[in-house]
């Protein structure tokens, strides 16, 4: 190859690792970089915003499988990619994000749009490099990769500054990968499944506890048959939402601060927690002192440093979980699938017993999880759904059936308002054929919505559904029950005109005021496809999430309805 | 209970190493005691000895091994380790007390390495209680200066293959 620029040379890099689309913005420093992007084959999204830029690359990975990658400036730039940096690490999202840096005599000298990039990004980064050298590129943007995808996902930036980017250089193929410090064991040790499967044989009141690990290790097969063959019944976190499907009849659903009664009591009368890609993480767990308290656990987990963080297991696993999976099948051989209909018969009734529910008057508002309900039976169930962070993300993440996995995204670990219309835009991105259908709230959608914008441009036709409390729904909730009904600054007012705002962005916009008006709303929004969509729902604002664990309580505690308060 | 830990840490020779290194621990807040870092037997690594002021360190010490320049972790055991430190101070030592203070010093192998009308600066390797006993003896006399190296520590070898080779 002929003599060539830096910038030029990480386009190469980016073409190299496969990548097809980048979300971004340009600016300053990162403007060497542009130039080339014009002539290469991948696509750029120019996002309104570098946190909505990197949202959507952390959406196109969710529904992808693949390394999202986002373009961003120095200085500003830089700074506003931290959250979804952060956001990423806590979820395990695989992402490459490129920042231009001032040139390197500025650099360390306040010059103008200067960050120090990889000092701010070290804490939110999986790892991230700051390259001096333009004869760096080829090998660094390889290793960004392979970390980025490799073991437990995550976030990698690369900092590069305008001069090393203007710099002339040779591209050439990356050599060997040499990371001596990095070698994620995937293999997980043969005798610990084996003791794994005894401990499965002989529990009587097993769970299998799964979360986003399964899906990033793409094995619900394994897991499908896993359970079959056990007949545990499986409870999943909100990040493995869809890693087997929820019309299974071992499926009991999502545990925790606000799962399903059957899945938080099962995992606290549980004799054996079967944890795999899974980090115990105390939405799930509430008082970790009073968490399971009957468990023996085993715990699998590609990160070692989950292991024993928050609970000690009895076996404790190393390893990706398909190849865990795949272990505890062969090790499980030919087994019969033991007698649990007492622990069934338990399950069972308090499903019966508790089941979800809310109630909607014809002659009410319209309740949120009416609309949820309503999208999910217009789609038959066959959407990507998208939320922010809050009370519309618990009741989605509740009332949606998930039959596969990498069909639900949203922030879980970081909690990230404004999340949804981004990452829905991302994911449609990378899965134009498939409906995508944000769930949000008003205050997380008021965070970034200037990204529909984006979605016009880019002719990314999106749907969001707005479920419009007028208030932030979660902070209301808790100052409801925590704080004596003393609603400091988490009421939003009369709020903006979704409709119009819609048309203003080049987006349909449709309203539903009365229950009456949803399903129609509704199927009308899924005839639209060459546009983005905005469906606004005006609903209850009073209505709350049950049902619900206080923050630090023992998961024996449940607050079923308001009936419980 | 907040002890003392030191942590072997063998890392690649990459600028910002010590700054992930350094950031692990801070997020928890355990504070650093001393830190040594330098080039090992191995070309491109370095050795950071750590020693940390903290009530446990295994979540740490995992968080550490996920930094991608980290190549291998060891807590030593203060038992089962050769730690060393070097010290310069620089003693108040006017002529009637000089010496005095020699005497002191050349009980703990301390060498004079500069000496001035009122002063003296000593270097003083060893043990890290050896250092600290020494500037117990000294203190009185009035410290004007004082700086010591990192601890620096390797574990030591099994002992078992020596002694069969004698016995």
């Amino acid at each position: 190859m002929s003599e060539t620029t830096g910038a030029h040379a990480l386009i190469k890099s980016l073409e190299h690792e496969g990548v097809e689309v980048a979300f971004g913005v340009p600016g300053g420093a990162i403007l060497p970089v542009y130039d080339p992007l014009l002539d290469s084959p991948i696509r750029h999204v120019l996002a309104r915003h570098e946190q909505g830029a990197g949202h959507m690359a952390q959406g196109y990975a969710w529904a992808t499988g693949k390394v999202g990658v986002t373009i961003a400036t120095s200085g500003p730039g830089a700074t506003n990619l931290v959250t979804p940096l952060a956001d990423a690490l806590m979820d395990s999202v695989p992402l490459v994000a490129v920042t231009g840096q001032v040139p390197t005599y500025a650099v360390g000298n306040d010059a103008f749009q200067e960050a120090y990039t990889t000092g701010i990004t070290l804490p939110a980064t999986k790892h991230n490099y700051f390259v001096t050298d333009v004869e760096e590129i080829s090998s660094v943007v390889h290793e960004a990769f392979h970390i980025a995808s490799s073991g437990r996902p995550g976030p990698v930036l690369i900092d590069i500054p305008k001069d090393v980017l203007n710099a002339r250089t040779v591209w050439s193929e990356p050599g060997e990968l040499h990371l001596p410090g990095y070698k994620p064991t995937t293999k997980p040790h043969p005798r610990r499944i084996a003791e794994a499967a005894e401990m499965i044989a002989a529990a009587e009141r097993p769970v299998l506890y799964v979360g986003g690990g399964i899906i990033k290790a793409e094995a619900t097969e394994q897991l499908t048959a896993l359970a079959e063959a056990t007949g545990a019944p499986v409870v999943t976190t909100l990040m493995g939402r869809g890693a087997m499907s929820d019309h299974h009849p071992n499926v009991l659903g999502m545990s925790g601060m606000h799962g399903v009664y059957t899945a938080t009591s099962a995992m606290q009368k549980a004799d054996l927690l079967v944890a795999i890609g899974v980090r115990f993480d105390d939405r799930v767990t509430g008082d970790p002192e009073a968490f399971a308290p009957f468990a023996k656990v085993i715990h699998a987990d590609i990160d070692p440093a989950e292991i024993g963080k928050v609970r000690e297991p009895e076996v404790p696993i190393v390893g990706d979980a398909r190849q865990v999976l795949v272990g505890l099948l062969e090790a499980w051989g030919e087994r019969e699938t033991p007698n649990l209909d007492k622990w069934w018969t338990t399950l069972r009734n308090w499903q019966e017993d508790y089941p979800l529910r809310y109630d909607q008057q014809d002659d009410g508002p319209i309740k949120p999880q009416y609309v949820i309900e309503q999208i999910y039976e217009a789609t038959g169930g066959d959407a990507t759904v998208v939320a922010g962070v809050g009370q519309h993300q618990m009741w989605a993440s509740q009332f949606w059936k998930f039959d596969d996995p990498r069909r639900w995204i949203n922030s879980g670990g970081l909690g990230t308002m404004g999340f949804a219309v981004p990452a829905a835009v991302g994911a449609k991105v990378g899965t134009p054929d498939e409906l995508v259908y944000a769930i949000d709230g008003d205050g997380c959608f008021q965070m970034t919505f200037q990204e529909m914008i984006t979605a016009a441009e880019e002719n990314v036709p999106v749907k969001v559904a707005v479920i419009n409390n007028r208030a932030y729904g979660m902070v209301r909730q808790w100052q409801r029950l925590f704080y004596n009904e003393r609603f400091s600054a988490s009421d939003l007012g009369s709020g903006i005109d979704y409709v119009k705002l819609a048309e203003g962005m080049g987006c349909v916009g449709l309203r539903a005021e009365k229950p009456e008006e949803v399903a129609d709303v509704v199927s009308r929004s899924l005839e639209i496809n060459d546009r983005p969509v905005i469906t606004e729902f005006v609903v209850d604002r009073d209505e709350m999430v049950f049902p619900m664990v206080p923050a630090g309580g023992s998961n024996d505690i449940i607050i079923n309805g308001p009936e419980d308060l | 209970m907040t002890e003392q830990h030191t942590l072997s840490v063998l890392v690649e020779d990459k600028p910002g190493v010590l700054a992930r290194v350094a950031s692990t621990l801070a997020r928890r807040g355990f504070n650093i005691h001393s830190l040594a870092v330098g080039p090992t037997a191995e070309a491109g690594m370095s050795k950071m000895t750590v020693v940390v002021n903290a009530p446990e360190l295994e979540q740490v010490k995992k968080q550490l091994h996920k930094l991608i320049n980290v190549v291998k972790i060891t807590e030593l055991d203060q038992h089962f380790a050769i730690e060393r430190e070097i010290m310069l101070v620089r003693v108040n030592a006017p002529p009637g007390k000089r010496g005095e203070i020699l005497e002191v010093a050349s009980i703990f192998k301390a060498t004079a390495v500069d000496v001035a009308a009122n002063s003296i600066t000593f270097q003083v390797t060893g043990q890290p209680a050896k250092i600290n006993d020494f500037l117990d003896l000294i203190r009185p006399y009035g410290m004007m200066d004082l700086v010591k190296s990192g601890r620096i520590a390797l574990a030591r070898e099994p002992k078992a293959r020596k002694l069969k080779a004698t016995g």
